[in-house]
Parts: structure tokens; C-alpha cells; sequence
């Protein structure tokens, strides 16, 4: 795309082809079977082990390394894949430093945890390479009927368990293609050699999964004519709207919605097709932020400036997140709030950010500014559900999320919910891929009697 | 800096590190890099009679097995005595003494057991003006199917008829090298003596199988399909090693025999160890196949550390301090109560004590207290077996502590300072009577 304005320095394909591929190369190189054992002889198959307990899908790590350590690389993925079938994925985008690793005992004796997520990538790649079909067989039909809205970790992981459980699965995807945010969100460099997609077809692989693409709830499909039609409905419907900046100029062509910005980056065959400003601000503190941030400097932006409105701890974006976008030259500037944008014509040329100051949870502007010049300013400050069909349906939100106990039921006796669109949720693939499998065991108990 | 020189049965050599009879030593350009690197002696691989030499095998000849990070802890061999002609070996060994005066060279044999023979391969060494000869009554695979090695070693007074005649057609130091692979041996070790040994040196490799392959369904090294015993050696064949060698060292009937100790040697701790036990020195061979000859550096400089720190001037100073305090388990202290304690500092919670000691043991360490993850020795439970301070990960975060004063929580008895041992204890039906007051 050619720049559309004079004075915006938009452009794309600003690198040559061998950059494209050396910046989005896997951000870690998979480990070599000797890397693996070496570093699984480093676990030491703790009792009631603190990593397992900070998994939100309890995978029995221990376990898996030891069977890692003694040669057993696939019965290792069978160890993971019990707890947690997108254990591929969650290997390659699980913030480990803020779950299992951080707990790790080696962490506590010398600063330096067992490479707990590494390790599960190598036996799960191991498995995939290896045996290809996903290990699990589906029980005798049941000829229960279970509806999922959303084919994204939460959808896919409750269609597996159901799926296996004997139950028929369709799942309603709105969009064309299977995968929610592993396919459409997630930095391109942690999921590299389009494995979302054949995780897609790994999990689905145990059969008795239907996926309706292009048929998005409240418009193809009614809840309500599901609920009539299925014996229980799973919603995985994640959080299809982003939030504004609720500022003049919002809409402007160069005032970029970042999630949709990255979808487009993740789908392209063409990363030097993307548009690119010289001149980058990215509005936010969560992983959507560091992620944009840090894509939009390896496709060849000059000055990428992340502003996040509250300091470094609060960010939603772990430590590590952080250094990753540093380390690839974006520039972190806390305490800063978007106030105004200045308009060259149609176009954003600039954005004014208020200096802000605050302590426990309280934040306010201190009247003070700074202008950063901005060719593209990405929004990235937090995502919101279409709560429409839910509150039609009857279905009780908290917060404008949906409710659910402890087994993922909301208030609707025939209509079960998990992944980001479900309030309290860490909006975690992982938190996700486990609100999938408890909703799933929950509907089987339900349905079974 | 500690005086390291070493004079075992007249033998001298500037530190007691020697090479045992084995691959590396095997020939004059293996055994002067040694030398280059520091060792104090080289005991030469096994020495047969003159003619055709035996053949090895040409497929694999070792065996392993391997400890976390692969760290080796067990080698086993199928290898014979030398395949190169006696004479090379001669020439070589003569040429290697002429070069390296200050070391000790010592010709390792292993010939028929038959009179004969031995004069005749005794008369030959001679002329390499070595130090001194060892008798190779070990080796359990191969030669022993021939009627040498073990096959000698296992029968006390084969033992001493050759030690006799070794004795007899030469003026040359004798020891007698002794194979664990026999239920006691203390009886080896006095037909040695009997026979008249200047010392025993011990051991030499265990009957083993290191692996099964199980793809081949064979035992490794596998030639072509099937595979034999191998003799065992490394790291893991210590213990069995310092045991044999303590029980010679205490026997009356042996006692002040000279020995020069072999089994697992790595460090200069394992060293030390053997020099405790009363070892004159110490043979090794896994550590420098495993890691090369540069290894005595380590051992040089870390034994004269330690005697530094200890006040030790001379191996002897050290020399068979440990061996009065070897005994048998009726003579132990029962009245010496010991808990664990946890350095709840070093601790770093992974919980392999509790359940050590939960499943396998005494249930005598939390895993939660006041419902945090916790891990507290239970004094009520603990018999302080020390099975915890074995599987704990961190150095020194669980210790043994005495008891001194007050009661055992566990069997809430008055401590009692007085020593006391089975002998006595009156759950012992052989107990010795004591005299009524």
C-alpha cells in the first residue's frame, strides 16, 4: 500500500524478504532431543508439585518431564494432551514466567526454573510429527447433541471432551476458518508454520466434530433456536469488539484497531503488503499491546512507543512480554494517557498524551502533555463482548461478561460458557483451553444423569 | 603445601595417583601422555605369555550406564589382557622407565597357572627395569573362561601357590590384585598374604550386565546378537570397593597388609577416602577413560588442599585413621538418638523428603502446615533414618542432629549419653548377662 497522505509516512514492504522471515522466525527455537534431556534431568519430580498446581489445566508436569527424561517423548504429549489438548499451543504462548515456571523450585534454589514450557512443546511437537492423530478415542454414541458457539481454544477444547465423551459436536464459527485467537491473535513469531491450524485438525481428528464456518451468533445463528435444537450449549464466543479511545479522530483510516491489524498480519501470505508507519504509538498495557508493538517494529517501523496510562507492575503484559517488545527496540512509556488526536486532514498526525499519576487503583491527569508524532496509532486497551444475544436469551452478566459457577454453567440450565467472554477469566488461552474441558466434563455429567 | 610423595612397598612415585592396569596404559604413547599430565604411576595392562597375543573383539567392548545429564556411573568392559605382542610391550615399557625415572612402572601379569610360565614371564619383565609386578587374579570375563584371571582369583589357594612362585623367581615387589566377584574377601586376601604378597590391591572389575537392548533382545555391548558379561567399574562400583578394602583393612589376620586401592576413584575425595581406609594409594582408570588424564591435576591439588586444611603433612600422617571406626553393626551405639531438622532457609519445597518418608518411611515430615505448603520433621515420628537428608536436592538443608538432652520425643526415653549396643540390649536373646547390682 502506497502512502495515502503527503505527510503520513505509511509504506509497506519497508524490509527486504530475508528480514520478513529472519524477524518472524520462532521467537524460541524448538529444543533438540539432547536440549530436552538435559534440561528434563534438571526436574526433580517434586511432590504435589507447585508447577502443576499453578497450571490452570493441572498437566502433570513431573510426570511429563520424567517420561521426557526416559525416552518416552509421545507418552509425554499423551501426559499432556489428558489435561490440556491444545498443549501444543499453550507450549508456544503460555506466559510460563508468570504460571508454572515461576513457581518451579529451581526458580526458588538458583534462579532458574526447569524450561517447563519448552519441554512441553518438544514432547508435543514430538507427538504431532510423530503420530499425527490425537491420542484419545471417542466413547459409544451417546446421541446427545451438543451446540458450541466459537471454534477458539474454549470451543475447541469442550468440542474435544464432548467429542470424547460420545456426545455429536457442532461447533458455529463465524468466521471462515477454525482457531479463535491461536489463528487470528496471537504474534505471529510464537505460532509459526501455521500450527494453529493443525492443532485445529489434530483436535478435531478424534471425530464426532462438525464446524459451521461463517455462521456468527445473533445473525446466522440464534441462541435461542439452539437451545430448542441441542441438548446443551457451550459459548466460546470470545470478545469480538475492541474499544475506542472515545476521542475525536477515532475513526480515522491511520487510528488502527489492533487485534484486526494483527488477524490481517496472521492471515496475510505477504507480511511486505502490510502497511507500515514510520512513526508508531500503540495505546495499552496488555499482551495485545506488546504484541503489536513489537510486530509492527519487525515489519520495518521506525519508532514504536507503547503508552500504558498506569506503571510497569500494573501492565497486563507480563515482565517477560515486556522485555521481549524492549529487546526489539519498542520503546515502553508509562503513565501516560491518551488526550487528544491531531488531524493532518482525515488522517491522524499525532497524538497528544497526558501525564497521569495515581496509587492504589486511583489515577488522574496531572494537566501536563506530551505530543508524539504518529503516523499509525494502534488501539489496544482491552476488548468487550457482543452481550446482545446473551441478554436475550436470559443469560445473567457480570460486569458485561457471562456468568458462570465453578463448572461453567450460566444461569441458563441449558447453556454452559468459557474463554474470554465469561467474566473473572484470565483471558488465557490455557484458562480458556481448561474452561472448555470443565464445561465439557460438566454437560457429560449433566446430560448423562 | 603437603608432601604427596608416595613410597607403597618400596615403590616410589611423586604422588600416590597411579593408573590401573587397563586401556590407558596399554602402550608407551598412552602411557608417557599420563606421565605428561602428572601421574605418579602406571600399573601396564596385563602382560600374557610370549607367542600369538589374544584378540579382542571388534565390535563394541563397553558398556554404560549414566546418571542425570548423562554423567557416567558405570563402565563395563569385555576387553582381555594386551592384543600386542609381549615384546613391543617390553621394549616399550623398558624405553618408558629409561624416560620417566621418578615414576613408578609396574608390569601387571597374567599368564597359566603353571610354574613355569610364571618364572618365565617374571624373567622377561625383569628386563624392563619396572618397579614392581601385580598379579592380575581379576579379570572375570574372557581369560577367566581359560582358566586365568578370576578363575584364580576365586580359589585362595591358587592365590597363594602362585604368589609363591612369584615370590620365589623374582626380588620384584608383588601385589596381588583381588576380585570383588567372591562372597568373602577377607580368604583372598590371607592366601595372598600367606603366599608371602609385599600387598593386595582391590578390586578389580564386577560381573556384569550393564544393559539389555531391547530392540535386540541381547545384553549390551551386543557382537553381532548376543552379548556376555562384562567387569564392572566407575563411580557406581565404590561402595562395594571402600567395603572390600575396609574388611581387609580390619581383619586381624590381614591387618597391616599394604593395598593399593581401585574402584570408582574421581576425585581426590574418593582418594582420600581410600587412603582413610588405609590404602597406600589408589589406582584409577573410569575417571581418566571418561575425562582424559588432565583429571590428576584436580586430584593432586585437591588432596593437598585437604591435608593442608587438615594439618597433614605426609599421606601417612592420614593413612588408615578411619579403620578402628569400622565395625560391625552389633557394636553401634543404640543409645545415640538423632532427628532430621530442615533448613526451612534452604528449603526449596519440592516436597521429595515428605514423600520419601510418607510413602516409604516413618510419615514423619509435613507436606502442609496451617494449610501452606510446609515441610517440618515430626520429632514423634522421626527414628532418624536420614533417608530425607539422601533424596533432598539442596545441599546441607536437612541435617542429623544429636539429641542430647532430654527425652526421644519418638519413644519418649530419657536420653542416656552411655554407650550401649546390641551385645547388651535386652531384646538381644544372646545378650551378654550383666552382673545384677
Amino acid at each position: 500500500m502506497a502512502s495515502s497522505n503527503a505527510s503520513t509516512d505509511i509504506q509497506s514492504g519497508r524490509l527486504s524478504p530475508d528480514q520478513y522471515s529472519k524477524n518472524f522466525e520462532d521467537i524460541h527455537a524448538p529444543l533438540t532431543k539432547h536440549e530436552a534431556v538435559v534440561e528434563a534431568d534438571r526436574c526433580y519430580f517434586c511432590y504435589d508439585a507447585p508447577c502443576m498446581t499453578a497450571c490452570p489445566t493441572s498437566i502433570d508436569i513431573p510426570l511429563f518431564i520424567r517420561e521426557i527424561a526416559t525416552g518416552n517423548p509421545n507418552g509425554s504429549a499423551k501426559t499432556i494432551f489428558e489435561q490440556n489438548i491444545m498443549g501444543g499451543m499453550c507450549a508456544r504462548v503460555c506466559p510460563t514466567e508468570t504460571l508454572c515456571e515461576e513457581v518451579c523450585v529451581r526458580e526458588t534454589a538458583e534462579g532458574k526454573p526447569v524450561k517447563i514450557g519448552l519441554l512441553q512443546r518438544y514432547a508435543t511437537d514430538h507427538y504431532m510429527a510423530d503420530i499425527g492423530s490425537q491420542p484419545f478415542e471417542r466413547a459409544a454414541s451417546t446421541g446427545k447433541k451438543i451446540a458450541i458457539i466459537g471454534a477458539g481454544p474454549a470451543g475447541l477444547s469442550c468440542a474435544h471432551r464432548s467429542a470424547m465423551h460420545g456426545h455429536d459436536v457442532t461447533i458455529f464459527e463465524a468466521r471462515q476458518k477454525a482457531g479463535g485467537l491461536n489463528e487470528f491473535g496471537i504474534a505471529a513469531y510464537k505460532s509459526t508454520d501455521d500450527f494453529a491450524s493443525n492443532e485445529v485438525d489434530f483436535i478435531t481428528s478424534i471425530g464426532g466434530i462438525d464446524i459451521k464456518y461463517g455462521a456468527a451468533l445473533g445473525k446466522d445463528v440464534m441462541l435461542d433456536d439452539l437451545v430448542g435444537t441441542f441438548d446443551a450449549v457451550f459459548i466460546g464466543a470470545g470478545l469480538p469488539h475492541v474499544n475506542d479511545l472515545s476521542l475525536a479522530g477515532d475513526d480515522a483510516e491511520n487510528c488502527i484497531d489492533a487485534v484486526k491489524y494483527i488477524a490481517e498480519l496472521r492471515q496475510t501470505d505477504d507480511l511486505s503488503k502490510l502497511p507500515v508507519g514510520r512513526n508508531v504509538v500503540v495505546i495499552g498495557g496488555g499482551m495485545t499491546a506488546i504484541d503489536i508493538a513489537t510486530q509492527i517494529k519487525l515489519l520495518g517501523a521506525e519508532n514504536v512507543t507503547i503508552c500504558y496510562r498506569r506503571g510497569a507492575d500494573a501492565m497486563g503484559a507480563s515482565a517477560y512480554e515486556q522485555e521481549v517488545a524492549q529487546t526489539n527496540g519498542v520503546t515502553i512509556r508509562h503513565w501516560l494517557q491518551p488526550k487528544a488526536l491531531h488531524m493532518n486532514g482525515n488522517m491522524v498526525s499525532a497524538i497528544e498524551l497526558e501525564y497521569t499519576s495515581g496509587a492504589n487503583g486511583s489515577l488522574s491527569g496531572t494537566g501536563e502533555t506530551v505530543t508524539l508524532n504518529a503516523d499509525q496509532v494502534f488501539k489496544a486497551i482491552g476488548q468487550s463482548p457482543d452481550d446482545t444475544p446473551f441478554t436475550k436469551t436470559g443469560i445473567e452478566l457480570v460486569k458485561g461478561r457471562i456468568g458462570v459457577d465453578e463448572n461453567r454453567k450460566t444461569s441458563h440450565a441449558k447453556i454452559w460458557a468459557g474463554g474470554d467472554c465469561v467474566a473473572g477469566g484470565e483471558d488465557l488461552t490455557v484458562a480458556s483451553v481448561e474452561d472448555g474441558k470443565v464445561a465439557a466434563e460438566n454437560i457429560h455429567k449433566t446430560l448423562m444423569g | 603445601m603437603a608432601d604427596l610423595t608416595s613410597n607403597f612397598v618400596g615403590i616410589k612415585s611423586p604422588n600416590p595417583f597411579w593408573l590401573a592396569s587397563a586401556p590407558p596404559t596399554d602402550k608407551k604413547y598412552n602411557v608417557e601422555r599420563a606421565f605428561e599430565a602428572g601421574w605418579g604411576g602406571v600399573v601396564w595392562k596385563t602382560l600374557g605369555e610370549a607367542g600369538p597375543p589374544v584378540v579382542n573383539v571388534n565390535g563394541p567392548r563397553y558398556g554404560a550406564i549414566w546418571g542425570a545429564d548423562r554423567r557416567l556411573a558405570g563402565l563395563n568392559n569385555i576387553e582381555l589382557i594386551t592384543d600386542r605382542d609381549l615384546e613391543i610391550n617390553l621394549r616399550e615399557m623398558k624405553e618408558v622407565k629409561q624416560n620417566w625415572p621418578d615414576r613408578a612402572l609396574v608390569a601387571s601379569l597374567m599368564v597359566p597357572c603353571e610354574e613355569e610360565p610364571w618364572k618365565r614371564i617374571l624373567d622377561r619383565v625383569l628386563e624392563t627395569g619396572c618397579d614392581g609386578v601385580e598379579l592380575n587374579f581379576g579379570c572375570p570375563h574372557g581369560m577367566s573362561e581359560r582358566g586365568m584371571g578370576a578363575a584364580v582369583g576365586q580359589v585362595p589357594e591358587y592365590i597363594q601357590m602362585v604368589v609363591e612362585w612369584c615370590k620365589q623367581h623374582s626380588n620384584l615387589p608383588v601385589i596381588t590384585k583381588l576380585t570383588p566377584n567372591i562372597t568373602d574377601v577377607r580368604h583372598p586376601a590371607r592366601a595372598a598374604k600367606n603366599g608371602g604378597t609385599d600387598a593386595v590391591s582391590l578390586i578389580n572389575t564386577i560381573n556384569s550386565i550393564v544393559s539389555i537392548d531391547l530392540d535386540l533382545m541381547a545384553p549390551t555391548p551386543t557382537i553381532d546378537g548376543k552379548g556376555t558379561h562384562g567387569g564392572y567399574c566407575g563411580p557406581a562400583v565404590k561402595p562395594i570397593a571402600l567395603n572390600m578394602v575396609g574388611e581387609i583393612a580390619r581383619d586381624p589376620l590381614t591387618a597391616g597388609l599394604p593395598i593399593s586401592g581401585i574402584g570408582g576413584i574421581t576425585t581426590w575425595r574418593d582418594a582420600a577416602e581410600y587412603i582413610a581406609l588405609g590404602c597406600g594409594n589408589v589406582q584409577v582408570c573410569t575417571a581418566a577413560m571418561t575425562y582424559g588424564f588432565k583429571i590428576v591435576e584436580e586430584m593432586i591439588e585437591g588432596l593437598s588442599n585437604y591435608m593442608d586444611e587438615k594439618g597433614y603433612k605426609t599421606i601417612e600422617d592420614f593413612r588408615g585413621m578411619a579403620v578402628p571406626n569400622v565395625t560391625d553393626w552389633q557394636y553401634l551405639n543404640l543409645n545415640y538418638i538423632t532427628k532430621a531438622k530442615i533448613d526451612q532457609d534452604l528449603c526449596i519445597s519440592c516436597g521429595r523428603c515428605h514423600i520419601a518418608c510418607e510413602d516409604t518411611s516413618h510419615q514423619a515430615i509435613t507436606n502442609m502446615v496451617d494449610g501452606a505448603r510446609k515441610f517440618e520433621v515430626i520429632d514423634e515420628e522421626c527414628v532418624g533414618c536420614n533417608l530425607c537428608v539422601n533424596v533432598c536436592p539442596i545441599d546441607n538443608c536437612i541435617t542429623m542432629e544429636e539429641m542430647t538432652t532430654g527425652s526421644d520425643p519418638r519413644t519418649q526415653k530419657p536420653i542416656d549419653r552411655d554407650y550401649a549396643n546390641w551385645t547388651t540390649h535386652p531384646n538381644n536373646p544372646m545378650a551378654a548377662i550383666e552382673p545384677a547390682e
